[in-house]
């Protein structure tokens, strides 16, 4: 070393790879991590929702409506089936296919266009204003939280696209194809309890 | 008041406490209790003081104990990774002191809990106050079911628990009389409940815990604690309209007062001031202070609060109203004879 | 390593110069020593105003400030202190040390590394620049609801200071990510879980804290700014909102927010001890223990926040219980480390005097916390000077006392030069003494009723005496505080040149050189017990990293078996212009809610270059360039 101390040479790693893949990735840790700062934002907001309801006689208040099931329904099963070509895209990425990984990239970013728009119509079928009430502002806040996962996870599958399509795709490449193809996991699981608190437990209440 | 603070240091088995009590003025004070709440409060208090005496001590003597040891043996040389069951027991054993200790503070704390619950169960009178920035309002329910209303100076009966009911007007505050109970806080959209029991008759001050903006220093209120019978006089009394001005200045004050801005904010019981934006001034005369604990009443200090209550207290919600001095004068006359 | 390669590595890792090198570096070291140089500046900063704070109450009646300066200035105060000098100085202690002390070139994520810093300065900058300018928060450094809210707080203030958490919590959480992938992922072969010294399970468990905790204040703020500027109604009870929320939600964070401060702390002094004591630290297994039992209790008391708001009593009685348990865990440290002193050989030099100073100033302050523990004692000191001085001591001699340690104890390894010794004691015994002086006459102002965040009282309460003396014990210790950083200051030309191990000490950082190269280490050193400096006279290693490029080793979480050798990022500037656009977007948001939707344009962009890999075009698939 640099210090005072005599090296004593016990091994060598020069014959150790340049990369890996899964939890053996640093980057897999990092965005491990990441997921566990917005899980428990989501955790939090659910709590934040549950402590207002369980505070206020009526959830929603009289005179508040509730929100719409169809375009709702519709992007939640769209979501959860989009689940179905991303564990193929994992298969692919671990089977290093490069040219079905381009594509089950291809497709991920259309669905996610496509789950934009879905939102898109399920947010004008709310049936409250977020400024109207406590209600109305913890609704929009889940739906918001959500949909800006949402949206970044669709910015990240489409850039992460273009540049597949262009560039000779080495190891670390595969790799962040599937960190953002378990972020998109995430974005999954953390709909489905807001799904059910926003549109189901005031039905049930 | 010092002499009843010293009396009480004299009284504590805790030489410790005895000595924190010199130089405490006591009107404001949780080391000089003068209420059951207070009394139990502070007895667990003198058990955490002995309790952490004890294990703080200890820490010290370890430590000093080690720094000496080491300056002695210093030739000594022992490994660098020495076996030491001696100190595996202590760790043990110190591990086993700071669990008693620790269950001893619980305890004692879980029973002064329930104690301070169970007073709910012997209540009597009851009273409502209203946190505003910077004051409060104060009513009171008679037997009958009326409520008689007043501001910044809060009377008990001794020897009965009166329960309080706290509601604010505006942010948070907290309603805090040391010497007879804890804190309990003021919140909009809650009402929280406080009881206490005063035992100990005399003058003590209360004042806002939480901060709740330009004048949180200046949100002070006194408290009364009377025998019962005065305290029932007192309720009589406050519960009566305003005296007639007795002069002719008095009436100019009056005509002043009740016709001119004063009205808008304030309540004079039996005028036309019906305002309810300022404490109610029915009474004020009698009262000890003016805004809040900010200065003591008199005359003078009647007078300048009217003329310039932005200086005296910067940030008061009382504007300054424009009245020449011989109004001013009037005004105050008027109001200090309020009693 | 032959001198060619020496060369080589030195080239690969070395920073541009000029202003690019500047803004562009991704030196762990570099990084962490701004972080450093920033809090010591705002120290002085925030110290001030509590000096300024101190001379207004010194006397009753004072009319030095009026309530508008004095709210500033407490508001100042503690938002500066803790949310721009204890956590991040926590961080930035970890950022420097955290791959010294495992033989490792770089963090895992190094230009995450340079976009916390640079986010960090944003929220300086958003706290301090509106303060030259007049527009200063007023309400603490918690700020509830309602008064906050929009009817309460017209203007700025408000936002200003909510915008400056969200700025702070985003660089502390980038900072976290990077500590916790890095422990785990980048210890040096054989440094097994078991192996791993005390100093880095404290900072795992700080930074596992924070990314637990500081989401809740991230969120409770961003609710407070929506409630300000797009009228949601969270906090309005008038429309079915409820002001507890935020106190629920500030809580859960800023509980478990004081251990993220004092569990570094606790890591400093067990290595000072370890180091000075010349013997292994007593009890390494009770001592991981009872961190993580703190770590994970800490998320269970924030009620105690809130005894005087009148929850339901039963609910209050369990929180007490859980408070007080946390006395456990920390007895038994200080047990573990005055058992340490007293089995071992110390040598008295300045970093162990903080220990000691340490120990006897945060017990004080600990026993006063289980006193604020229970729920019925608490109404009598909640909102008091108690609290106050519970506060400070738990906080300047529970984090600082540690801090100030652990500065004299690595300064040598991060300049190459030892401090005065002399100096050393005289600030050590300026700012223990103060501050004991200082701040002990609050326990007893407390219990006679003197409540905190009051700009002035009366003659008549009887608080003047016990408050002159606390002004002036505050004096001396910030007295003391300049004469520590003279001495810091004047050392760095002045100090006797320190060897890369003056202190004889156990870790791995003492292995390189004082100060390290940019690399840090040339070979990977390969660890055979948990104090590798002690127990071989040569140091055995592992060659075969790459010279030529940066590369850092990846070894298994549990026992650091090699993995793989990971490509570390070099210089780049986007992490800066990221931190600049974010920035951008936090400070339009206070005044139009869409700059989060326009501003999320430029972060994006900036964050695709920052990741942007840097790859051939391709030769194959439909947009080949043939
Ligand atoms: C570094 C920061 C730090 C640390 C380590 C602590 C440690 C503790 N704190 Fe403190 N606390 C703060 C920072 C910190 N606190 C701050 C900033 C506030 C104020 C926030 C505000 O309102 O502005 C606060 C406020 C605060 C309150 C709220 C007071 C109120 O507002 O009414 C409470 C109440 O329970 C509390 C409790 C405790 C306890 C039980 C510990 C324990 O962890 C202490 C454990 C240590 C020991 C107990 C000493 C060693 C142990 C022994 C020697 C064993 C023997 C002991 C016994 C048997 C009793 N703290
Ligand atoms: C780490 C946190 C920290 C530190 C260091 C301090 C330091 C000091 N504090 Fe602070 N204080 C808080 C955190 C801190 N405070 C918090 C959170 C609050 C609550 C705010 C609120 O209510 O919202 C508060 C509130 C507070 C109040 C109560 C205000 C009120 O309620 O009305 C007072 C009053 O006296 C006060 C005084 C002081 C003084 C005199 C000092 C110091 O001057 C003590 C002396 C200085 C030192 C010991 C440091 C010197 C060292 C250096 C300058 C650098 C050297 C370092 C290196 C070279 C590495 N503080
Ligand atoms: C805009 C409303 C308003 C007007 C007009 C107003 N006041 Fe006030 N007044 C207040 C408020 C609010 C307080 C409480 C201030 C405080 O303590 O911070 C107060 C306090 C007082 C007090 C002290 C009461 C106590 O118990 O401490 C007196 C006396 C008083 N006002 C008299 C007057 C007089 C006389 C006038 C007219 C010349 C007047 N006020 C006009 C709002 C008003
Ligand atoms: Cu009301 Cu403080
Ligand atoms: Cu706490």
């Amino acid at each position: 070393m640099n210090g005072e101390r005599a090296l004593r040479r016990v091994g060598d790693l020069a014959g150790l790879p340049t990369s890996a893949q899964g939890p053996r990735n640093l980057v897999w840790w990092g965005n491990i991590s990441f997921m566990a700062i917005e899980g428990t934002g989501f955790a939090l907001a659910i709590g934040a929702c549950l402590y207002l309801l369980g505070q206020s006689p009526h959830w929603p208040p009289p005179g508040d409506s509730l929100p719409g099931l169809g375009w709702s329904g519709a992007f939640t099963l769209a979501l959860v089936l989009s689940e179905l070509p991303n564990l193929w895209l994992i298969r692919q990425v671990r089977a290093k296919s490069i040219a079905r990984v381009r594509l089950g990239m291809l497709v991920m970013t259309l669905i996610g266009i496509a789950l934009i728009g879905l939102r898109w119509f399920e947010l004008q079928h709310l049936n409250v204003g977020w400024d109207h009430d406590a209600y109305g502002s913890t609704v929009w806040m889940l739906m918001v939280l959500h949909t800006s996962h949402v949206v970044t996870e669709l910015v990240e599958t489409a850039v992460l696209t273009v540049w597949l399509y262009t560039h000779e795709v080495g190891d670390d490449q595969l790799g962040d194809v599937e960190d953002d193809a378990d972020y998109w996991t995430f974005v999954i699981l953390a709909w489905v309890p807001i799904y059910l608190l926003v549109y189901w437990v005031p039905r049930w209440l | 008041m010092a002499g009843a603070a010293a009396v009480n240091g004299g009284r504590s088995p805790v030489p410790l406490v005895a000595l924190l009590l010199t130089g405490c003025s006591g009107i404001q004070s949780s080391l000089d209790p003068a209420g059951m709440q207070a009394g139990a409060t502070f007895r667990l208090f003198e058990l955490m003081i002995v309790m952490c005496g004890v294990m703080y001590g200890a820490v010290l003597l370890f430590l000093g104990a080690s720094v000496w040891r080491v300056r002695r043996q210093l030739a000594a040389a022992p490994a660098i990774e020495p076996a030491d069951p001696g100190l595996g027991k202590g760790l043990w054993a110190w591990g086993g002191v700071i669990v008693a200790g620790l269950v001893v503070l619980a305890t004692g704390s879980f029973f002064v809990e329930r104690a301070l619950a169970a007073a709910r169960a012997r209540e009597a009178l009851q009273v409502r106050v209203t946190g505003h920035q910077w004051w409060w309002r104060i009513q009171y329910r008679t037997p009958d079911g009326r409520w008689i209303e007043t501001a910044n100076e809060l009377h008990l009966p001794a020897g009965r628990t009166a329960r309080i009911e706290l509601g604010a007007a505006d942010v948070i505050h907290s309603f805090w009389v040391p010497n007879v109970a804890g804190k309990m806080d003021v919140i909009p959209g809650h009402t929280n409940v406080i009881d206490v029991s005063p035992h100990r008759l005399g003058w003590f001050r209360g004042q806002c815990a939480e901060f709740c903006g330009a004048q949180h220093a200046h949100m002070a209120f006194d408290v009364k604690v009377d025998s019962p019978a005065a305290f029932d006089a007192w309720l009589a009394q406050q519960g009566r309209p305003a005296a007639a001005p007795a002069d002719a200045i008095a009436a100019r004050g009056m005509a002043i007062v009740t016709g001119g801005a004063c009205g808008l904010c304030h309540v004079v019981r039996g005028s036309a001031a019906t305002g309810r934006a300022g404490p109610d001034l029915t009474h004020v005369g009698g009262r000890r202070s003016i805004g809040a604990g900010t200065l003591p009443m008199s005359r003078g200090a009647l007078q300048g609060w009217i003329a310039q209550p932005q200086a005296l207290k910067p940030g008061t919600m009382m504007p300054a109203v424009p009245l020449d001095g011989a109004d001013a004068d009037a005004v105050a006359h008027y109001l200090e004879t309020l009693r | 390593m032959s001198p060619d390669e020496r060369e080589r590595l030195h080239a690969v890792w070395a920073d541009r110069p000029g202003l690019l090198g500047f803004l562009g570096t991704v030196d762990h070291k570099r990084i962490a020593a701004r972080y450093i140089v920033t809090v010591v500046g705002l120290l002085f900063l925030s110290g001030m105003l509590a000096i300024d704070m101190r001379l207004q109450l010194s006397q009753p009646d004072m009319r030095r400030m009026g309530p508008q300066q004095y709210n500033e200035a407490f508001a100042l105060h503690g938002s500066t202190m803790l949310f721009l000098i204890s956590v991040p100085v926590m961080e930035a202690m970890a950022l420097w040390l955290v791959p010294l002390m495992l033989g490792a070139r770089n963090m895992a994520f190094p230009r995450l590394a340079a976009f916390s810093y640079w986010l960090y300065l944003g929220g300086v900058l958003m706290l301090w620049l509106p303060h030259a300018l007049g527009i200063t928060p007023d309400l603490g450094w918690f700020e509830y609801p309602p008064l906050s809210g929009p009817a309460y707080s017209p203007g700025h203030r408000a936002d200003i200071w909510a915008q400056m958490i969200t700025f702070t919590e985003v660089a502390a959480l980038a900072a976290s990510v990077n500590v916790v992938a890095t422990i785990l992922k980048m210890r040096p072969p054989g440094m097994t879980l078991a192996r791993m010294p005390f100093f880095l399970w404290a900072m795992l468990v700080a930074s596992l804290m924070t990314i637990f905790a500081l989401p809740a204040i991230m969120l409770a703020t961003s609710m407070l700014i929506a409630d300000r500027l797009v009228s949601t109604q969270f906090f309005a009870p008038a429309a079915g909102g409820d002001v507890l929320l935020f106190q629920h939600m500030f809580w859960f964070f800023g509980h478990p927010e004081v251990y993220i401060i004092f569990v570094p702390a606790v890591g400093f002094v067990s290595s000072i001890v370890e180091t000075f004591s010349r013997r292994t630290l007593f009890g390494h297994v009770p001592m991981v223990l009872s961190i993580l039992a703190i770590g994970v209790l800490a998320f269970g008391l924030w009620v105690h926040h809130m005894f005087a708001v009148g929850l339901p009593r039963l609910g209050n009685d369990f929180y007490t219980a859980a408070s007080m348990a946390i006395a456990l865990p920390a007895g038994l440290q200080m047990f573990c480390w005055i058992a340490t002193m007293w089995s071992g050989r110390p040598r008295f030099a300045t970093p162990l005097l903080w220990v000691i100073g340490f120990i006897a100033t945060f017990v004080i302050g600990g026993l006063s916390g289980v006193m604020t523990a229970s729920a019925p004692l608490d109404l009598q000191l909640t909102d008091t000077y108690f609290v106050v001085a519970h506060l400070h001591y738990v906080l300047i001699g529970g984090a600082l006392f540690p801090l100030f340690g652990a500065f004299c104890y690595w300064y040598p390894k991060a300049t190459g030069r030892m401090m005065s010794e002399r100096w050393g004691v005289v600030a050590f015994i300026l700012i223990v003494g103060g501050f004991n002086l200082g701040f002990f006459p609050m326990h007893v102002l407390g219990l006679e009723g003197m409540p905190r965040r009051i700009y002035t009282y009366g003659p008549d309460m009887g608080w003047g005496t016990l408050n002159l003396v606390a002004t002036i014990g505050s004096a001396i210790a910030m007295l003391g505080g300049i004469v520590l950083t003279g001495n810091a200051l004047i050392s760095l030309w002045r100090g006797k040149p320190a060897g890369a191990d003056p202190w004889g000490a156990p870790t791995l950082e003492w292995a390189a050189r004082s100060p390290p190269p940019q690399h840090n280490f040339e070979e990977v050193p390969v660890v055979t017990s948990i104090a590798p400096l002690w127990r071989h006279g040569d140091l055995p290693v592992m060659t075969g990293l790459a010279t030529d490029r940066r590369e850092v080793l990846v070894t298994s979480v549990i026992d650091a078996v090699p993995q793989y050798r990971h490509h570390s990022v070099g210089p780049s500037l986007w992490p800066f212009v990221a931190a600049l656009a974010t920035s951008g977007m936090f400070v339009a948001s206070i005044f139009t809610p869409w700059a989060v939707v326009w501003g999320a344009i430029p972060i994006g962009v900036a964050l695709v270059l920052w990741f942007w890999p840097r790859r051939p075009r391709s030769a194959t698939g439909p947009l080949a360039r043939r």
